[in-house]
């Protein structure tokens, strides 16, 4: 059984050192159009923290008994079947929340982190260390989610939460709202910029010149 | 005839697939830095989401809606909780079943387009392009149209941000912002110019 030191850095690798969206270009498709609000990027960053953990806890148990020419369908059926459990379970408990996301839920299947890390990490490694690499994968995304939901959320329209943090011009307050931060093109604009930031303080992620 | 142009014309500009849904990115941003590559992947896209959709079209409305199952003696069946499963397993079996039919009958279009095919089941656009469809309920006709024009807005996005970062090798960037940085803001920036379409119908 792997150490703890292993444990730590399978689980915290992902969120800054080998951070899957800014440094793999992995899964950022279907996220991002949901980050103009903070409780809707909550929500989806636990939905998919939650299939990639699972999804890579199962496929390891599995493993040895999967033959690698139809490996990809077993796991794609495992996600799918993950993924409509947690559909079902926002469309039970947070209707208005799940209508939000619509079909944004349903691009977790497609999302190439939960598949990615199947693939490389769950196929050869032991059930207590894949769950924990999906937790930290999951964790590494929701990061970036965050702080792009966060920006989005308090400069656009000035709350957090749905709680109005600072006071709108158009509410007798003093703060005049982005509205390009609720438009699509800023999420990219942010990420770039945290992508940026990420690689000023660690240079050895910069890419060579061609 | 209207409605349907008017569709298209949603679907390439407004509605576009990649810059204003963010689907697709993974391999959007992975497979732009040619044109030529770009463009071979644009294609392969409208032609998988042209069939795809209309496919899935008609999988759900004679399969997986509530009541659907009337033909077959259950009208009280409703399974769409499992589309999500079908959807992916009918685009992966397209999919499949297109690139041995390239294979065997058009080599020349199998070889410009076999190595994309296989990064294309798992391409995002094309299972959003899918769930759209089910969400707007759009009819057969509609979803035809509506997966042409989708792929296609997805292939003009895919071979603009590809000109564009052909260009850019050239650019000076700060070191931290070169490769993938800057290959961000160029796609919020086109993004910004496909803004400029919202609003335009017929």
């Amino acid at each position: 059984m792997a150490n703890a030191k292993e444990m730590k850095s399978v689980l915290f690798g992902p969120i800054f050192a080998n951070n899957p969206i800014a440094l793999q270009i992995l899964g950022v498709c279907s996220a991002l159009a949901v980050t103009s609000k903070m409780s809707n990027t909550l929500v989806m960053c636990i939905a998919l923290t939650a299939v990639v953990a699972f999804s890579n806890l199962f496929i390891s148990i599995i493993r040895n008994h999967i033959p690698s020419s139809v490996r990809i369908i077993v796991q794609m059926t495992i996600i799918a079947s993950l993924v409509i459990v947690v559909d079902q379970v926002l469309r039970a408990y947070a209707y208005e929340i799940s209508r939000e996301l619509s079909v944004f839920v349903g691009l977790i299947i497609t999302n190439c982190i939960v598949m990615g890390r199947a693939e490389a990490y769950a196929m050869k490694s032991s059930p207590g260390m894949s769950f924990l690499d999906g937790l930290g994968n999951g964790l590494g995304y929701s990061v970036v989610l965050l702080v792009v939901g966060f920006v989005r959320e308090l400069f656009g329209s000035g709350s957090l939460f749905d709680v109005q943090i600072l006071p709108l011009v158009s509410e007798g307050g003093w703060y005049e709202p982005v509205g390009l931060l609720l438009m699509p093109p800023s999420a990219f604009f942010i990420i770039g910029g945290f992508i940026w930031v990420l690689r000023t303080f660690r240079t050895e992620q910069v890419e060579p010149k061609e | 005839m209207e409605q349907y142009i008017n569709l298209f014309i949603r679907a390439v500009f407004i509605e576009n697939l990649a810059l204003s849904f963010f689907l697709g990115m993974c391999t959007f941003l992975a497979v732009s830095k040619k044109v030529k590559t770009a463009f071979g992947l644009g294609v392969a896209v409208i032609v998988v989401l042209g069939i795809s959709v209309p496919a899935n079209n008609l999988i759900y409305h004679n399969i997986l809606a509530p009541g659907a199952l009337d033909w077959a003696g259950f009208p009280d069946a409703d399974l769409s909780f499992l589309r999500f499963l079908t959807f992916i397993g009918v685009i992966a079996a397209l999919v499949q079943i297109l690139e041995m039919t390239l294979d065997k009958f058009v080599p020349a279009l199998y070889n410009a387009l076999g190595i994309f095919l296989p990064l294309i089941t798992v391409n995002c656009a094309i299972f959003g392009g899918v769930s759209f469809m089910v969400e707007r309920d759009y009819n057969f006709g509609e979803s035809v149209v509506y997966g042409i024009g989708s792929g296609a807005g997805w292939a003009l996005a895919i071979v603009a941000l590809a000109a564009v970062r052909e260009k850019l090798k050239y650019a000076d960037v700060p070191d931290g912002l070169r490769g993938l940085g800057a290959t961000f803001m160029s796609v919020g920036l086109i993004g910004l110019g496909f803004m400029s379409f919202s609003g335009v119908s017929l």
